[in-house]
């Protein structure tokens, strides 16, 4: 090595020092030309030698993030963008590749359900409030009733909580499967989509048959759900049953074995524990830190007491952590219907309180007093007496609250949702600062934004 | 959730330390909530996270028309050893809301405390970034408020630009 080259090496190993705390391109640049230079390769592995040589190429002169001036560029992601999965803006500031600080700019779906849900009976409430989080309308609705229930003091039979659980779990894994679908398309794995629109295929094809819809079914309702399953429904859904832990096992020696997904997740947009609690994040985002918490165990609604589940924890909190805990959520939930179907109470599938559920078809045929309730329901909707409820539950996304002030009249008098994915994007920013923008994306594909929630 | 004893006792402990904080309290359908002077908003939230309701895990505005004061903020603070919930709520006139932030408290509360503030008008006092949030930086009016009219949005088209975009005419 001529002097002339020694000289220029220590003037970048300089140089690679003052990018300090961002990750160091130069850095590992500079060591490999330097290792390779006095010959020590010594045993490694295939993969090893490729980082190590890839790692070696300088593109440019100027060492990513190492300018002299320490120069930052800002720039607009979105809001039209796909890795933003919605309707989201990010303003990033960057040093270099090297993303110093992001603001998320919201409001771009905001369609103002809340306040249209005020003008709309109870009953009419339920079709757009399951609009908010597009992907988990069956939570939407769950919530809403929720609180509509408490504000009434209304008990739901027993075989009605069944069918909500049924349906929730159906739902929540339906929703993980559409983010670990888009996610794995963001990192590149273009065909995971396929397989998991596969699966989210036979989930709303069930949908279907005990509701009549795909998406936004308005299947729960104030007092129960909508109609009892139909006949063969359990056959298809047992079969469906019996598929998932097959599929999730193949989407996991897909991903798992593939060294492009392990290195953009592991120990990247890590953020400890106590930083969620205190920035109130909830949901896999919340338990992938190591918290074991899920409102199904911690405070049980509809009956979940009855099911035997776990809740998986992660340890690091890195988006490797977030990708296993949504990915374990697929066994226990088939565990939980499976459960929710063995364990099935016979009975009414809504509550027999005329004043709240219509009457069924046959008896309009012969009692006036039903006709006069099926009157009264549809046209005015039934009455809530004054009060206010908060009713969390566990979306697929962290705690779901519906908060309904009643007036005493059959409309609500304010509807708001505390939706999760609205306080979890608060945790972007902690997530991706001194990050790579690249990582930028999987962080934010980890984080399972959905912006129909966010701005309601 | 705490019962109707157990949220007279919390009351209590607080109103012995400021005897103008509390200024009633409402149990209803399981629900507990302290009615609370919207000047100590903070030293009660303070007292809550101190005695275990470590999380706040909602803010809500409401908008009690007809009735005076007529704007209600809404703490939901969550205790996660004891899973126990407790609401706090401040009551504020239209004219002129305003209310501490507890963002020092909890961080969290950051993106809730600006949509109130852009659905209802409230001013939140110390917030690091009090800004709308959902709707555009240049609307007029919040929208969540019960006398705020439902539709008749003008759309911007070229020729009604000159127009007060975003005024509801």
């Amino acid at each position: 090595m001529s002097e002339d080259e020694r000289g220029e090496r220590d003037e970048r190993d300089e140089r690679a020092g003052e990018v300090g705390e961002g990750p160091g391109v130069a850095e590992h640049g500079a060591v490999a030309t330097a290792e390779m230079a006095a010959g020590g390769r010594g045993e490694q592995s295939l993969t090893e030698d490729h980082r190590r040589r890839e790692e070696s190429i300088t593109l440019s002169s100027e060492p990513a993030g190492a300018g002299e001036t320490h120069e930052l560029l800002t720039l607009n992601i979105g809001p039209h963008h796909p890795a933003t999965h919605g309707v989201l803006r990010l303003i990033a500031t960057l040093e270099g590749e090297v993303v110093r600080d992001i603001k998320p700019i919201i409001g771009y779906v905001h369609t103002g359900i809340e306040k249209t849900a005020e003008d709309k009976a109870y009953w009419k409430a339920i079709p757009v409030v399951e609009r908010m989080d597009y992907l988990s309308y069956y939570f939407n609705a769950m919530a809403f009733c929720g609180a509509v229930e408490t504000l009434l003091d209304l008990e739901v039979p027993p075989r009605a909580q069944y069918l909500r659980v049924i349906h929730l779990e159906l739902n929540r894994i339906m929703s993980h499967l559409v983010w670990l679908g888009t996610s794995a398309l963001d990192l590149g794995a273009v065909s995971m989509f396929w397989y998991c629109f596969r699966e989210r295929e036979t989930v709303l094809d069930l949908f279907e048959m005990s509701s009549g819809q795909r998406m936004h079914t308005r299947y729960i309702q104030v007092g129960g759900v909508m109609e009892d399953i139909p006949h063969g429904f359990e056959e298809r859904l047992r079969k469906f049953l019996n598929n998932m832990p097959t599929r999730a096992d193949q989407y996991a020696d897909l991903l798992e074995k593939n060294q492009i997904v392990l290195e953009r997740l592991r120990g990247t947009g890590i953020v400890d524990r106590e930083t969620l609690l205190a920035l109130g994040v909830t949901g896999p985002l919340l338990r992938a830190a190591g918290e074991p918490w899920d409102l199904r165990k911690a405070h049980p609604y509809s009956g979940y007491e009855k099911f035997d589940f776990k809740i998986p924890v992660g340890t690091v909190g890195d988006n490797y952590d977030r990708y296993r805990v949504r990915h374990a959520e697929f066994y226990e939930s088939v565990k939980i219907i499976e459960q929710a179907l063995d364990g099935m109470p016979e009975g009414p599938h809504i509550t027999p309180d005329r004043k709240v559920a219509l009457p069924p078809r046959h008896e309009l045929a012969t009692s006036m007093e039903a006709l006069i309730h099926h009157f009264k329901l549809v046209t005015e909707g039934f009455r809530v007496p004054p009060g206010e409820a908060y009713y969390p539950i566990e979306s697929p996304r962290g705690e779901l609250g519906c908060f309904v002030r009643a007036d005493g009249s059959a409309k609500p008098a304010r509807v708001h949702m505390r939706d999760p994915s609205f306080v979890n994007l608060q945790a972007l920013a902690p997530m991706v600062r001194n990050g790579y923008i690249a990582d930028l994306i999987a962080t934010l594909a980890m984080l399972d934004p959905i912006l129909g929630g966010i701005d309601r | 959730m705490p019962d109707a004893t157990g949220l007279e006792l919390i009351a209590q402990e607080i109103r012995n330390e400021d005897a103008e904080t509390v200024l009633d309290t409402e149990f209803h359908r399981g629900r507990a909530v302290l009615v609370i002077n919207p000047a100590r908003v903070k030293s009660v939230l303070a007292f809550l996270q101190n005695s275990g309701f470590t999380a706040l895990m909602s803010v809500h505005g409401v908008d009690y028309y007809p009735h005076e004061p007529r704007l209600g903020v809404l703490y939901e603070m969550l205790d996660r050893k004891e899973v126990d919930r407790i609401s706090v709520k401040a009551r504020l006139h239209t004219d002129d809301p305003r209310i501490d932030s507890v963002t020092e408290l909890f961080p969290g509360v950051e993106f809730p405390e600006r949509e109130v503030y852009d659905m209802f008008g409230v001013v939140f006092e110390g917030h690091p970034d009090l800004r709308r949030i959902l709707m555009p930086e240049d609307y007029e009016g919040h929208p969540q408020r019960r006398d705020f009219p439902v539709g008749g949005e003008p759309v911007l088209f070229t020729y009604n630009e000159e127009q007060n975009y975003g005024k509801y005419v």
